[in-house]
């Protein structure tokens, strides 16, 4: 032995206790190890804040017949697209009343809630749960091996061989081990939304849904300018309603986050949706936009990186994902410290179960099938171009314009098309990219 | 003029003012500032990205140059050091255990 033997606090600290951190938690609690979960919020969930989609399929695996106990606020069997020029709207809707019962699609949940859920679950596996504990930096031997971490707390060092970061997007210890170099801002976007309260009779009425039925709506066009995209989510008695901007863009607007959902709310197409809701909160959160190109190293002696904190953000325009990214991630890095742990090495070759499962399952899977898409959905083409040519096209097709005759829907193509100023080889390239980026 | 042009937004809608805005969410206030502004960097600056993008608007200019910041209603996004392009114009840590934004319906 090269190193005096340290008194451990546990087998794994793993640091967030979002929907990564929790999962981590479980599934290596179940494995027998022993845990500490460290939260800097008063509870977990009380730092996080998404666009309003859960998607709990993941959670078979650790949380068996999860739909149960889940805090949920509506199942989704609505999903609508939403392209938006200045003035027009078109809309794409899917149905499907089977989502609203098992094994479910997609649901609405508050994070607070869901979060906190999930944390329980980490706790009933025998997970210690910290909260008010603001993790500062790592611990590293005199060999610079990863020793644990220190915290805000008066002798709050916590030592342990293996450290899993689910510190979210900022994440602060995948930058200090060196695994992440680099913060671009043209990798992010900031999410910003309101809640707005509205009685649950009309939301019913006014999305087209009953008893615990939501919809969910992604908007393309809408940010005044600024590259990004829109949504609208039904939960109970309010409605999510916020857009997505890339931070160099609107770095250089001149408008500020809050007009540009002020706008958002006055389009003719969504401002009936809305019409009279109070907002009861108004939160922002960045996103890990760029999916693979940003990902760090997932791996280090004695350390795991999951979750945001690993950028496993699925942008990809109709697919907008995290949380079960976070879920998988996290319940894999879990299960692979504990298989570490048991073989006696927690070097990053003896934590490489981590990696391989990610590249198995759809973790990584869809992020590179999905890879250029992330980039095609914020391009300024689709961003500026398409949403009114679209629109224009649509809105020709089907004006009446009697005693002319009808132009025929090429023409219209084509003269929206010049109209918008989008070149003949970019609209075919761009339509290329996009079928073999979409798989 | 094409139909669709004459279809004007709803300007009825009432906006809040963003104090009542930012007074929807909970900030559990540390009488320490987990983010410090380092004012000489930001007196040289002339494209200001925080003023535009911080969604808390904590960044103010003042009539000498310089930026005025309050950490008390901050979101901890990182917006602000994400698109900063001065170097060290500011230092970012999260709060102190417990503290800062403490989210309800989110």
């Amino acid at each position: 032995m090269t190193n005096p033997p340290v008194r451990h606090d546990a087998d794994i600290i793993v640091v967030g206790a979002g929907p990564a951190g929790s999962c981590a938690a479980i599934a290596a609690a179940r494995a027998g190890r022993s845990v500490i979960l460290i939260e800097r919020g008063p509870f977990p969930g009380s730092k996080n804040m998404y666009g309003g989609v859960v998607y709990p399929r993941i959670l078979d695996e650790l949380v068996p017949s999860w739909w149960e106990t889940m805090p949920v606020q509506r199942w989704v069997v609505k999903r609508s697209t939403m392209l938006l020029s200045d003035t027009g709207a078109l809309n794409v809707d899917f149905r499907a009343n089977a989502w609203g019962a098992p094994p479910y699609n997609g649901a609405t949940a508050y994070r607070p809630d869901f979060d906190n859920w999930l944390a329980n679950h980490a706790v009933e596996a025998g997970a210690r749960l910290v909260c008010s504990t603001t993790v500062t930096g790592l611990l590293r031997d005199s060999t610079g091996r990863i020793q644990g971490v220190s915290t805000d707390r008066p002798d709050g060092d916590l030592h342990a061989p293996i450290v899993i970061a689910c510190d979210g997007v900022n994440s602060f210890l995948a930058k200090e081990s060196g695994l992440y170099p680099h913060t671009d801002a043209s990798n992010f976007t900031l999410g910003v939304k309101e809640t707005l309260a509205l009685p649950k009779h009309v939301i019913d009425e006014r999305f087209g849904v009953r008893d615990n039925q939501g919809v969910d709506i992604e908007i393309l066009g809408g940010t005044s300018g600024v590259n990004g995209g829109g949504f609208i989510y039904t939960n109970l008695d309010t409605v999510a309603l916020g857009v997505v901007l890339k931070l160099p863009k609107l770095a250089a607007q001149q408008k500020r986050p809050e007009q540009i959902i002020a706008e958002l709310k006055r389009h003719p197409a969504v401002a009936p949706l809305i019409e009279g809701a109070e907002v009861k909160e108004y939160s922002a959160h960045v996103i890990p936009e760029a999916g693979l190109e940003m990902m760090p190293t997932m791996v280090a002696d004695g350390m795991l990186v999951a979750g945001d904190a690993a950028a496993l953000c699925l942008a990809a325009g109709i697919w907008l994902e995290g949380v079960n990214f976070a879920m998988a991630s996290g319940m894999y890095a879990g299960q692979a410290a504990a298989e570490a742990i048991a073989k006696n090495d927690v070097s990053s070759r003896g934590l490489s179960g981590y990696t391989d499962r990610l590249e198995k399952t759809f973790v990584l899977r869809d992020h590179k099938k999905l890879r250029k898409v992330p980039h095609l959905v914020l391009s300024d083409r689709v961003q500026h171009k398409y949403p009114a040519f679209v629109a224009g096209v649509v809105e020709r097709v089907f004006r009446v314009d009697n005693p002319h005759p009808k132009p025929g829907v090429r023409r219209i193509v084509r003269e929206e098309r010049k109209k918008a100023g989008i070149g003949l080889l970019d609209l075919l390239r761009d339509g290329w990219t996009g079928m073999r980026g979409f798989g | 003029m094409s139909p669709t042009a004459r279809i004007e937004r709803d300007s009825a809608w009432p906006e809040i003012s963003f104090e009542e805005r930012i007074g929807t969410a909970e900030f559990r206030i540390h009488e320490k500032a987990h983010i410090t502004v380092n004012g000489d960097s930001c007196r040289g600056c002339t494209t200001r990205e925080c003023v535009v993008a911080c969604p808390a608007n904590l960044f103010v200019p003042t009539s000498d140059g310089g930026i005025l910041f309050n950490y008390e209603n901050c979101f901890e996004c990182g917006t602000c050091y994400l698109v900063c392009n001065k170097e060290g114009a500011i230092s970012w840590t999260y709060p102190e255990g417990g503290y800062g934004i403490v989210f309800h319906r989110t």
